[in-house]
């Protein structure tokens, strides 16, 4: 029996048995997972061909090599850059296609999401959940890898909400609103962009960070969807369908 | 379930290499190569097209500015001016002009300058910043009287880029005509070395450093940029793929 519940509160509300399958997630969400993940991966492949260029890293308005870097990188290898050799033209023209689109569907998603209260009922933090006893207790439970059963395993919990409140709300915004301040143009029509970041190099500087601040953010994801039954999990972002785990 | 390093490795590579074969598609490669036609118009769409480019303190000039590209064109031709102190060369301004010129370098220095402290950023990543002086490039297009036909200025070079192909860039009227935009022949108050573009080089500041043509030798107006190089506007984009419009 499939409930048609359609978000995760609203699943929550209806009482159900432990072991049924319901409707986890909204259209929405499944295809703006996987467009930002497909987009995500290709900005990041490419953008690491990019930063091969000039693998260094400075804070401030200038930084070229006679300039003190705060970080010095060897170049990353052919196995994880796209095009797989170095071409900085191609490498460009990958990111610059993906980015719009990467950029548009976060607004679109983001703006969907305040409208059918995905952001509200799921996303938002509840009264009392940001309390420490409750946060350590959470943290206590990962660590322990114990997870939520029945009901309890529909609703995020606080840790999960954090990463990803973070992710879409600060993370992406910034990788999106660094990348622009390395475009000279961009810095004509938007001068507040390199005020807000203090100048082009430590705009570049956090781009690079945002940018592996979502790789472990991957990472953990990946491990936690691995953790928590990797078939349910891929199949409710794939179907919208999700078995709610036995204690 | 682990996920090893090399499995990880093999996975990213095996989907590179998809991508890889994907960009060698005509349909593919030509949507990547027009995401820059949405740049150019989203950019546009948003800026003035007179927004300037940010100007710096003198306090904020990088320690060294880094000269990129052609450190020294070598030719004969070149070593000739350079010997008589550039007294011999001339800036031809030609093409869809109703009087073309030659100018030499006294006549330049000679007319109202702009000066302009600037971020000078390079497709590679890296900035550095410079005071720049010289002459709006509205100041000698007026002077040449431009054809009401010219939609592109054409900026040709001193330097030879292998195969006889010398280097040269292009950019619309509207940055040509950007406040901004001059023939600079001084950096950080001195006259411009020979690796940073002497005697004259391009200074347009709302794009990228492959757009700040050195060693100018001429100024073309004309309507259209395919029957130029290999027609796509500049050496680099002709012989590296690079976006015409580097405002990116």
């Amino acid at each position: 029996m499939v409930a048609r519940a359609s978000g995760i509160a609203q699943a929550m509300d209806r009482t159900k048995p432990v072991g049924q399958v319901v409707r986890r997630h909204r259209l929405s969400t499944r295809l703006w997972h996987w467009l930002n993940a497909l987009c995500l991966y290709v900005l990041f492949t490419s953008g690491l061909g990019i930063f091969n260029a000039h693998p260094r890293l400075y804070w401030g308005h200038y930084g070229a090599n006679f300039d003190h870097p705060w970080l010095t990188l060897e170049r990353f290898g052919a196995w994880i850059t796209l095009p797989a050799h170095y071409n900085l033209a191609l490498s460009r023209h990958w990111h610059l296609t993906a980015a719009p689109v990467f950029a548009f569907t976060l607004l679109f998603y983001m703006l969907w999401s305040l409208w059918n209260r995905h952001i509200a009922r799921d996303l938002a933090f509840r009264r009392g959940e940001l309390a420490p006893a409750h946060v350590w207790q959470d943290i206590k439970d990962h660590a322990r890898l114990r997870f939520p059963t029945g009901d309890a395993a529909l609703r995020y919990n606080v840790l999960q909400k954090g990463a990803y409140v973070g992710v879409i709300f600060l993370v992406l915004p910034m990788v999106i609103l660094t990348g622009l301040t390395l475009s000279p143009g961009m810095n004509a029509a938007w001068p507040w962009l390199v005020d807000l970041f203090g100048g082009r190099q430590s705009a570049r500087s956090i781009h690079f960070l945002c940018a592996f601040a979502l790789v472990a953010f991957f990472l953990v994801h990946i491990l936690m969807v691995l953790l928590a039954g990797p078939m349910n999990e891929v199949r409710s972002m794939i179907t919208g369908r999700y078995r709610t785990p036995s204690p | 379930m682990i996920l090893t390093r090399r499995a990880l490795i093999v996975g990213a590579a095996t989907a590179l290499a998809g991508c890889d074969r994907l960009a060698k598609n005509e349909t593919v490669r030509e949507t990547l190569f027009s995401a820059e036609n949405f740049h150019m118009w989203a950019q546009r769409t948003l800026m003035r097209h007179d927004a300037l480019a940010h100007e710096f303190r003198p306090d904020q000039i990088s320690p060294v500015f880094r000269a990129n590209g052609t450190a020294n064109p070598n030719t004969p031709a070149y070593k000739a001016l350079w010997r008589d102190g550039f007294a011999d060369w001339r800036l031809r301004v030609h093409g869809l002009v109703t009087r073309p010129l030659a100018i030499s370098l006294a006549q330049i220095r000679s007319l109202p300058h702009r000066e302009q402290i600037t971020r000078h950023d390079c497709v590679e990543g890296w900035s550095a910043i410079g005071k720049w002086r010289g002459v709006p490039l509205k100041t000698v297009l007026d002077g040449a009287g431009l054809s009401s036909r010219a939609r592109y200025i054409v900026l040709r070079c001193a330097d030879d880029m292998g195969g006889g192909n010398a280097y040269y860039e292009s950019i619309d009227l509207v940055d040509a005509f950007h406040p901004q935009t001059i023939l600079a022949f001084a950096l950080n108050d001195q006259p411009l070395s020979v690796a940073n573009g002497a005697p004259l080089r391009l200074r347009v500041e709302r794009q990228l450093g492959y757009k700040q043509a050195k060693y100018l030798m001429e100024i073309e107006a004309v309507d259209r940029l395919d029957g130029i190089g290999r027609g796509k506007g500049g050496f680099w984009e002709d012989h590296a793929g690079y976006d015409w419009y580097a405002g990116i």
